[in-house]
C-alpha cells in the first residue's frame, strides 16, 4: 500500500506564484482526476511532483510512504515508484527508448535488457502499438497520439506505484484511448497503481472512471467530489469556479454557463502535435 | 642518426625516386619565399597559428621499424578489408592488397611503386589550399596511393593507418585517392601517436571519377600534445558521389580544412564530422563546399562538443559558381558546450554567384538541452548516464550514416571515453 501525499504546496515560477496550497492525497489502487481549464497550474503540479527543474517550491511537501519526494532527485522518484507521463513528451534524438529503459533498470537493479525487451513486446500488444516503435529514437517523429502511447508503454514497463498522467488523452484517438485506459485500469486492479490523471476534457474520466474529481484553478483545488463532479463540469464549465471578477478571494460556484462561452471546452491551445487520425 | 631540420633545404635530402625529388624541391623552393599565414587571414582567424615554431620540429629521415602494437587494435576494426597499409612516422612498414583486387588493376601501396606516379600526386590539389599543403608537397616522405580502376567494385574498406611516436617529428602523410568511372569503394584512415610533441601536416586528395561512389572516413585521435595542420582535397564528377567523414578527436591544436569541389554535372559530396575538445584542445575546421557544375548538390552535417577548457573554431563555405545552376547545398553545424570556460565559433557563409540554387545552413551552439536529460532522469536513469545518452545521441546522427560500416561503435565508446573525462 503506497500513499502520495501532497501537502499546503506552493510553487513559484520566476518568482510568480503558480500553485498556491495544494493538497491532495492519492493511495494504492485510486484513480483521481484533477481537471481545470488552461493555464491553472495542472502541468506545474505534475513537474513538481517528478522534480523537472525550474520550480521553486515556497511552501509544503510532497511524501510518497512519508519519504521526502521533494529532497530527491528525479531519477531517485522514479526509482522510488513515481511516473510521470508528460504532456509534451520530449523527443531525444539519438536515444533509443529499449536503451533507456534499460539504462532506469540497471539504475535500481531491477533487472537487464532480456527482461525490458519482454515487457515492451508484451506491452505494445497490450495497447496495439506497433512494435517497430520499440527501438527508435525518443519521440522523435511520432505524431502526438503514438507519443502519448509510448508514455503508456514505458508505464507499463516500469510498474510504478503512483502514476501521473498529464493529459494522457491529448491526441489519442476513441479506439486508443479506449486501449490505453484499459492498460491503465488494469494496472489499477491488479497490481494496485494509484493514478492522479490530470485533464481538462471528461471524455478521459467516462473511460478511466475516477473515484476522486479535483477542480483546479488558478493555483488551487477548488472542489472535491465524487465523479459525478465531472458530468457537472461538463455542463457548467470551469467558469463556474472562477474567482469573482472583482478580485475577491472567495471561491464558488457561480452557476451556469456563460452565454459568451457557449463551448467552455473549447482548446485554444489545443495540443499542436495532435494528429486527429492518429 | 642525425636529425634533419625542418627546414626548405631537408626537401633535398629525403629518398625517394628523382621525379619526387625533383618535386619536393620546386615546391621547397617555392615554399621559400612563401610565409605562415596570421589570423588576420579570415580562414586563419581565431586558429592558433601564430604559436607553431617549426624549428622546434624535425624530418624524420629513416624508415623506423616494425608495425606499431597500437595500431593493431585500430586495424582489427576493419577485419574485413580490401587491404592496409601501415605508415610509421611518415613511412610506410606495412602494406597490404588482396590478390583479387591486385589482378582487376587496383593499386594501393607506397605511391612512388604505382603506375605513371607523377600523374597521381596532386592530381585534385595541385595548387593546394594554402601553405601547408606546399610544405606537404616538399616534405611527404612516403606519399600513399590507392588507384581504383574503372567499374571495379569493392565492397570491403581500405584501411591506412597512421603512427607517430618520434619525439618532435614533423610528419606529413599524403594520401591519394583516384577511382575510375563507376566504381565503388571506402576508406578508413587512422591518426594516431604515442605521447610526443609532434606535428602533424596531412593531405589527402580524393578524386572521384564520373558516376563513381566514394566513401571516406577520417579518425584523428592524436595524443594531446601533437599539432595537427590538415587538409582533404576532393573533386567529384560528374554523377559521381563523395561521402567523406572527420572525426577530430585529438591533438593540442587540431585543425582540418576540407575542399570539396562538384566539378561535374550530377556530382553530389557529402561532408560529416565528429569532433569533440576537451582539456586544452583547440579544433579548428574549415570547409568549402565548392559548387562548379548545374545541379550539384553537397550536405554538410558537423556536430562537435567541448568540455573543459577546449575551444573550437568552425568556418564554412557553401560557393556556387555561375555554372552551377540547379544547386542544392546545405551546411549545417551543431556543437554542445559542456562547460563554463569551453569556447566555440560557428560561422556559416553563403557565396552565390547564379539563380535557381537552394542553400541553406544552420549553426547552433548551446548546452546539453535539459528538457532532454529531464525525460531520460524522470524514468529513472542516473544523470551521469542521461548526459552520456543524451550527448551521444547528439553525435548518433553522423555516427549513424558513417560510410565505412563498423567505425560508429568504436567512434561512440571513445566519444564517452572523452565526456567522462577519460583523457584524450
Ligand atoms: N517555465 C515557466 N515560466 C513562466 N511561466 C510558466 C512556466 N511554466 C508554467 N508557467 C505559467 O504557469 C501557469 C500554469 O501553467 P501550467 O502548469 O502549464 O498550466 P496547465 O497545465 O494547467 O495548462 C501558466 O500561467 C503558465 O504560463
Ligand atoms: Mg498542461
Amino acid at each position: 500500500m503506497s500513499e502520495l501525499a501532497i501537502a499546503d504546496l506552493r510553487v513559484s515560477v520566476d518568482g510568480k506564484p503558480i500553485l498556491d496550497g495544494i493538497n491532495l492525497t492519492v493511495c494504492s489502487g485510486e484513480v483521481h482526476a484533477v481537471m481545470g481549464p488552461n493555464g491553472s497550474g495542472k502541468s506545474t503540479l505534475s513537474h513538481v511532483i517528478m522534480g523537472k527543474p525550474g520550480y521553486e517550491v515556497v511552501a509544503g511537501s510532497v511524501t510518497l510512504d512519508d519519504c521526502d519526494v521533494l529532497a530527491m532527485e528525479p531519477w531517485q522518484r522514479a526509482q522510488a515508484g513515481l511516473f510521470l507521463a508528460m504532456q509534451y513528451p520530449t523527443e531525444v534524438p539519438g536515444v533509443y527508448l529499449d536503451d533507456m529503459l534499460t539504462e532506469a533498470f540497471e539504475a535500481g537493479d531491477r533487472g537487464d535488457r532480456a527482461l525490458v525487451e519482454a515487457r515492451l513486446v508484451r506491452e505494445a500488444a497490450a495497447i496495439g502499438f506497433d512494435e517497430t516503435f520499440l527501438h527508435r529514437p525518443l519521440n522523435v517523429d511520432l505524431s502526438g497520439g503514438e507519443k502519448k502511447r509510448n508514455e503508456t508503454l514505458q508505464l507499463g514497463v516500469l510498474q510504478p506505484k503512483i502514476a501521473v498522467l498529464d493529459e494522457i488523452d491529448s491526441g489519442l484517438d476513441v479506439d486508443a484511448l479506449r486501449l490505453v485506459s484499459r492498460r491503465i485500469e488494469e494496472e489499477t486492479n491488479r497490481r494496485g497503481l494509484g493514478v492522479l490523471a490530470i485533464t481538462h476534457y471528461s471524455r478521459l474520466l467516462s473511460e478511466l472512471k475516477p473515484d476522486v474529481v479535483h477542480i483546479l484553478v488558478r493555483g488551487r483545488i477548488v472542489q472535491t467530489a465524487g465523479p459525478e463532479l465531472a458530468g457537472r463540469l461538463e455542463e457548467t464549465g470551469y467558469a463556474a469556479w472562477e474567482p469573482p471578477e472583482n478580485g475577491g478571494t472567495e471561491v464558488g460556484i457561480r452557476g451556469h454557463l456563460h452565454r459568451e462561452h457557449p463551448d467552455p471546452f473549447a482548446d485554444p491551445f489545443a495540443d499542436p502535435f495532435a494528429d486527429p487520425l492518429a | 642518426m642525425t636529425p634533419v631540420p625542418f627546414e626548405v633545404e631537408s626537401a633535398r635530402s629525403l629518398p625517394g625516386p628523382r621525379w619526387l625529388r625533383d618535386r619536393r624541391a620546386s615546391a621547397a623552393a617555392t615554399l621559400a619565399g612563401a610565409e605562415l599565414p596570421t589570423t588576420e587571414e579570415e580562414v586563419w582567424r581565431y586558429s592558433r597559428i601564430a604559436e607553431l615554431e617549426l624549428g622546434a620540429f624535425r624530418l624524420v629521415e629513416h624508415a623506423s621499424g616494425d608495425e606499431p602494437e597500437a595500431l593493431r587494435p585500430v586495424i582489427d576494426l576493419v577485419p574485413e578489408r580490401a587491404g592496409v597499409i601501415v605508415v610509421r612516422n611518415g613511412r610506410v612498414v606495412r602494406a597490404e592488397l588482396a590478390d583479387d583486387l591486385a589482378s582487376k588493376g587496383v593499386f594501393f601501396g607506397a605511391l612512388a611503386e604505382a603506375e605513371n606516379p607523377s600523374s597521381l600526386l596532386g592530381s585534385v590539389a595541385s595548387a593546394g589550399p594554402d601553405v601547408f599543403a606546399l610544405m606537404n608537397d616538399a616534405f611527404a616522405a612516403d606519399p600513399v596511393a590507392l588507384v581504383v580502376p574503372s567499374g571495379v567494385v569493392v565492397e570491403a574498406p581500405f584501411a591506412v593507418a597512421h603512427w607517430i611516436d618520434e619525439e618532435a617529428a614533423a610528419v606529413l602523410p599524403r594520401l591519394v585517392v583516384t577511382t575510375g568511372e563507376g566504381s565503388e569503394i571506402s576508406v578508413l584512415e587512422y591518426y594516431g601517436s604515442a605521447a610526443v610533441t609532434a606535428l602533424m601536416v596531412p593531405l589527402v586528395e580524393l578524386s572521384v571519377g564520373p558516376a563513381a561512389r566514394v566513401g571516406y572516413v577520417g579518425v584523428q585521435d592524436l595524443a594531446p600534445s601533437v599539432w595537427q595542420v590538415g587538409s582533404h582535397v576532393s573533386a567529384v564528377d560528374r554523377s559521381g558521389v563523395l561521402r567523406s567523414a572527420a572525426a577530430m578527436l585529438g591533438g593540442d591544436y587540431a585543425r582540418l580544412r576540407m575542399d570539396c569541389r562538384l566539378v561535374g554535372r550530377g556530382a553530389q559530396g557529402d561532408l560529416m564530422s565528429v569532433y569533440f575538445g576537451e582539456g586544452h584542445q583547440t579544433l579548428d575546421l574549415r570547409t568549402f563546399q565548392d559548387h562548379r557544375a548545374p545541379d550539384t548538390s553537397s550536405e554538410l552535417t558537423f556536430k562537435g562538443a567541448v568540455s573543459g577548457s577546449a575551444r573550437s573554431i568552425y568556418t564554412g563555405l557553401i560557393k556556387v559558381e555561375p555554372d552551377a545552376r540547379g544547386t542544392n547545398a546545405r551546411q549545417s553545424n551543431r556543437l554542445l558546450k559542456l562547460s563554463e570556460d569551453a569556447w566555440a565559433e560557428s560561422v556559416p557563409n553563403l557565396e552565390i554567384e547564379t539563380n535557381d540554387v537552394r542553400c541553406s545552413h544552420a549553426s547552433a551552439v548551446g548546452p546539453v538541452d535539459e528538457d532532454q536529460r529531464f525525460y531520460l532522469e524522470s524514468r529513472g536513469v542516473k544523470p551521469e548516464v542521461a548526459q552520456r545518452l543524451v550527448v551521444t545521441g547528439f553525435f548518433e546522427e553522423v555516427l549513424a550514416q558513417l560510410p565505412v560500416p563498423g567505425v560508429g561503435e568504436p567512434l561512440r565508446a571513445r566519444i564517452i571515453d572523452k565526456l567522462e573525462g577519460g583523457g584524450a
